[in-house]
């Protein structure tokens, strides 16, 4: 391209770059000095050489020098500098006022504060079980069952099943482990003895849980004489000594060389709380044992190879189970992924519910608090506006552009959000330790992780810009020539926003408050639940060793004898469960294609006197009859299930034997509070040893302290002092709550915080309203108003806003806490009253915050108010 | 603190500005010593080396005026202070004084 006719352009790139990277005071001699040398090249040595020189100098003047900006002679406004200077005024705004500042940023702190303390849950509980390296590929077996019209989800399975599925299906699973639960034993090493909770496992499955081991080798698990023991575990029986090929001993049963010690497993695991984890072959002396398939009482856990999919894999091995074991009703198995188990729930076969729901609750709560906090900054900010506006009209008229003001408000919202957020991370720290402590968890925050910050600065950038927003819109909006003329007035119609704003606020409050009064009414309702046994004065001890049970007639007779026990019975299950279950009972009139289940409790003859059942019909066992040991009671759900008319003395056919129904009891409530009763056989049978429950029913003269002091004597003298544990039923009952009371309690502080950010908000907006009224008020009094009239003239429109709030959140919180209960079957009625009181509450406090401003702006001097009139 | 040390490229330029006294700027000096030196310099070196002796105190600037012929670019013009002819002076006799020290042997 050739500009005038002698000399052709230098390159275009090159002349580009220089403008591109020289600073704009230095530009115009340099370009004067290429274009001077460029023309005399041209006649001295060409033009391709001059061109090359050309761009030889341009890439030569890259240099700091060149580089560096001239502020002074060419001052120019950059981006950053309106930033600081928004951030400077922002900061005069907020120290002028700081009131509002301290209103501003305290609820701000908070709901940041509890928005990321639920983030942290939420994080906490959606990365369950992602310690263990396979979380993707982990699979448990499950099994549905139609029982009763309905479908039950077991998992509970037969042992010979892992060794099927490992063999016939080994293209699909990388590994198949049978485990136990976690079970209570007795750990002995030396003199020391220690209840511990640990597996017995088949091999594989410590290095599919991807055991972090800190000595020896989870390949140890082959040998049947081995065990693996958790870190902690080894620091208690050894202190800091090797405690690798150590022998211990396993509920005085199992002699045991310890080959492997493991890292403990977190809180957010599964498998949090295994001790020990020992080779499952032990349990079963006779190999017979363990091709049983009739017998279903372990987990079949594995892990999928890399390839092969959950479905396909489930369809594929859906009737393995029924073709070894055709006698119950068409047992179909799938698989479970390991990033399910602690989120989702079964119902009717089929993923419903679950710990998942209050993951969505919390959250959507969170999301709330948070914005009950914006919404205090929105209401405050537009409420300020006349005071405001001047500076708007004035901005505007000496030329700044909308957009500038919009992004002066934002900076001053962002640079409020930063303070709270500041603030937010101190309060975090303080209330984790207490939010733990309710949550059952064990949060803490990385305070070296990069995420958290970055996550932390993006939240804040948003949470500032939410909230400003709308004042931002606003207040930007105002136009300059009515407010400088003073002809600006903040109408009618620019508070309804507002209103309706604290009409959400109250709505959110008013609807926590309700929920949490309805969660704790069905808790006492179904704590109140007429239980049929009596829970006074009775206590449970595990049976841990078999020596408690080959010693129990010797340990009955003195503990009588001793005088600290009323009553002394067996079980096969504590009072509050029922841990088996049989569906293969048969009896006159029996329906042939029904499937019935029954929960199986067998006990000693006193177990009745024990926990105080009440006979309804027949009688109860007893010593005096040698025939009981083929004998039944059943309870009411029982005799409702069978369709007998007359229970007693009607037989009912169970393993190739008769049993004869003996009397009918009242129903227990012996598993969960919110369910039916089950129905349940109960039995006595001296010669099988199943029973792993001690009953005793303390001497009621005697203080319960004095009488356990009496029976551990006794324990101790059987040398079974070292696992004398025992438990209150009535505080094991009261566990069966701790799930729905911890709800409430996180419910109801919720619900602290969000009516204190609304009250917050409120507070703030009175104060407003109090302070533009001044005059009105000085006026009003100087012309005879009393103290209430000022007091009911402020106070009226708050309380009509939250009344109207409440009846917006009635409903609302009506149609959540329905859906909750929907989930228990004994569940409490909603009754009005909940709704009624919990109106009064909110109106109470509305109106306490509202009339400590009402009341402050009533007993004001007019004097003052009117004096500069 | 820079000090009044002046390096060799440096030197060259202050006695290009001083030899092109009124017209020294920055495509002139590049002239001159290309034709000086006979060999080509890079304009990037040598508007590095009058920043610094701008910096040094040893030469000042004043933009020019404009020149119709030259599209309506202005040049900076420098000239040499008194510091700088000074430090000039300086060198010169230095050189003068250690040229007469050496032995007529040592120079075959």
């Amino acid at each position: 391209m050739i500009q005038d006719n002698t000399t052709p352009k230098p390159p275009q790139w090159a002349s580009w770059l220089l403008k591109k990277f020289c600073a704009p005071h230095l530009l115009e001699e340099i370009e004067q000095d290429l274009e001077e040398l460029y023309e005399t090249r041209i006649e001295t040595v060409g033009i391709k050489q001059a061109r090359y020189r050309y761009v030889q100098d341009v890439v030569s003047l890259l240099r700091p020098f060149i580089l560096k900006r001239k502020p002074s002679l060419y001052p120019s406004l950059t981006l950053f500098d309106m930033i600081t200077n928004y951030f400077k005024i922002s900061l005069r705004q907020l120290l002028r006022n700081k009131v509002y500042s301290f209103i501003n940023i305290g609820g701000l702190c908070v709901g940041m504060a509890v928005a990321m303390l639920i983030g942290l849950w939420v994080n906490d509980e959606l990365s369950f079980n992602q310690y263990h390296q396979n979380y993707d590929h982990i699979i448990q077996v499950l099994e549905n069952e139609e029982l009763d019209g309905g479908i039950e989800t077991f998992s509970s399975l037969p042992m010979p099943l892992s060794h099927t599925l490992r063999t016939d299906y080994k293209s699909d699973f990388k590994y198949v482990v049978a485990t136990t639960w976690h079970w209570e034993k007795v750990i002995s090493y030396g003199d020391q003895k220690l209840t511990m909770t640990g597996r017995f496992a088949e091999a594989g499955f410590p290095e599919m849980i991807t055991l972090h081991m800190y000595a020896g080798s989870p390949a140890a698990l082959t040998d049947p004489s081995s065990v693996l023991i958790s870190q902690s575990l080894a620091y208690t029986l050894f202190g800091e000594s090797d405690p690798i090929d150590k022998m211990i001993t396993l509920g005085n049963q199992y002699t045991l060389q310890i080959k492997g010690v493991y890292e403990d497993l977190p809180r957010n695991s599964t498998f949090h709380g295994m001790d020990f984890i020992a080779p499952i072959e032990i349990l079963f002396p006779g190999k017979e044992a363990m091709n049983n398939w009739q017998s279903s009482s372990f987990q079949i856990l594995g892990q999928l190879q890399p390839n092969s999919n959950l479905a396909a894999v489930s369809a594929k091995i859906t009737d393995v189970l029924y073709q070894h074991n055709q006698d119950r009703a068409k047992p179909s198995l799938f698989l479970h992924p390991m990033h399910k188990w602690h989120l989702y729930a079964f119902k009717n076969g089929i993923y419903e519910g679950g710990r998942i729901e209050y993951v969505y609750l919390f959250s959507l709560i969170g999301g709330f608090v948070l914005l009950l906090a914006c919404i205090n900054f929105m209401n405050l900010s537009t409420a300020r506006s006349q005071k405001r506006a001047r500076e708007v009209g004035i901005r505007k008229a000496i030329g700044s552009l909308r957009r500038q003001l919009i992004n002066q408000f934002l900076s001053e919202s962002v640079l409020v959000a930063f303070f709270a957020f500041v603030l937010s991370l101190l309060l975090l720290q303080l209330v984790l330790p207490p939010f733990n402590d309710l949550a059952d968890k064990e949060i803490r925050v990385v305070w070296t992780d990069a995420y958290f910050w970055i996550a932390g600065i993006c939240f804040t950038l948003l949470t500032g810009l939410l909230a400003g927003s709308y004042p931002a819109l606003y207040l930007s909006s105002f136009n300059p020539v009515k407010v400088l003329k003073g002809t600006f007035g903040v109408g009618e119609r620019a508070a309804i926003p507002r209103k309706i704003l604290v009409v959400v606020q109250f709505t959110v409050s008013v609807s926590l408050i309700i929920s949490t009064l309805l969660v704790y009414t069905q808790i006492e309702f179904a704590k109140n639940r007429p239980i049929g046994y009596n829970r006074e004065g009775l206590v449970n001890m595990p049976i841990s060793t078999p020596e408690m049970e080959e010693r129990y007639e010797a340990i009955r007779n003195e503990l009588s004898a001793s005088g600290a026990v009323a009553e002394i019975a067996l079980s096969s299950s504590s009072i509050t469960e029922v841990s088996s279950s049989a569906n293969n009972l048969d009896w006159q009139g029996k329906d042939p294609n029904r499937q019935a289940l029954f929960g199986t409790v067998l006990v000693t003859p006193d177990f009745g006197k024990v926990v105080g059942w009440k006979i309804k019909e027949g009688r109860d066992f007893s010593r005096a009859f040698s025939t009981d040991s083929l004998a039944f009671l059943l309870n009411e759900a029982a005799v409702k299930l069978t369709g007998l008319k007359n229970p007693v003395g009607e037989t009912i056919r169970w393993h190739d034997k008769n049993w004869k129904v003996i009397g009918v009891v009242k129903d227990m409530v012996m598993e969960s509070p919110y369910e039916p009763v089950r129905p349940i056989v109960f039995f006595i049978n001296n010669r099988e040893r199943m029973f792993n429950s001690i009953h005793i029913k303390l001497n009621p003269s005697l203080s319960s302290r004095g009488a356990l002091s009496n029976i551990e004597r006794v324990m101790k003298k059987h040398n079974l002092a070292s696992s004398f544990e025992y438990r209150f039923a009535d505080l094991e009952y009261a566990k069966k709550f701790a799930a729905e009371e911890r709800i409430g309690t996180l419910a109801a502080f919720f619900a602290t915080l969000a009516i204190f950010i609304s009250c917050l908000g409120l507070f703030g907006l009175a104060s407003y309203t109090a302070e533009q009224r001044r005059k009105e008020i000085g006026i009003r009094k100087v012309l005879g108003a009393s103290v209430f009239n000022v007091w009911a003239l402020l106070s009226k429109d708050f309380v009509g806003l939250v009344m109207f709030s409440i009846l917006i959140a009635s409903p609302l919180a009506y149609y959540f806490i329905d859906n909750w209960l929907e989930k228990y079957e004994y569940r409490t009625p909603v009754s009005l009253w909940i709704f009624v009181a919990a109106g009064f509450a909110a109106l109470a406090i509305t109106l306490i915050t509202v009339s400590f401003q009402a009341l402050k702006a009533a007993l004001m001097n007019p004097v003052r108010s009117l004096r500069n009139e | 603190m820079k000090g009044t040390y002046l390096g060799e490229f440096e030197e060259v330029v202050l006695l290009a500005v001083a030899l092109r006294y009124g017209e020294a700027y920055g495509a002139a000096i590049v002239g001159e010593l290309e034709k000086q030196m006979n060999r080509s310099v890079n304009l990037g070196a040598v508007h590095s080396a009058l920043n610094r002796l701008q910096e040094k105190g040893l030469v000042t600037s004043v933009m020019g005026g404009v020149s119709p012929e030259r599209g309506g670019r202005r040049k900076r013009l420098y000239q040499v202070t008194p510091a700088g002819s000074a430090a000039l002076r300086e060198i010169h006799q230095l050189r003068n004084q250690m040229w007469d020290l050496i032995p007529k042997i040592a120079l075959p």
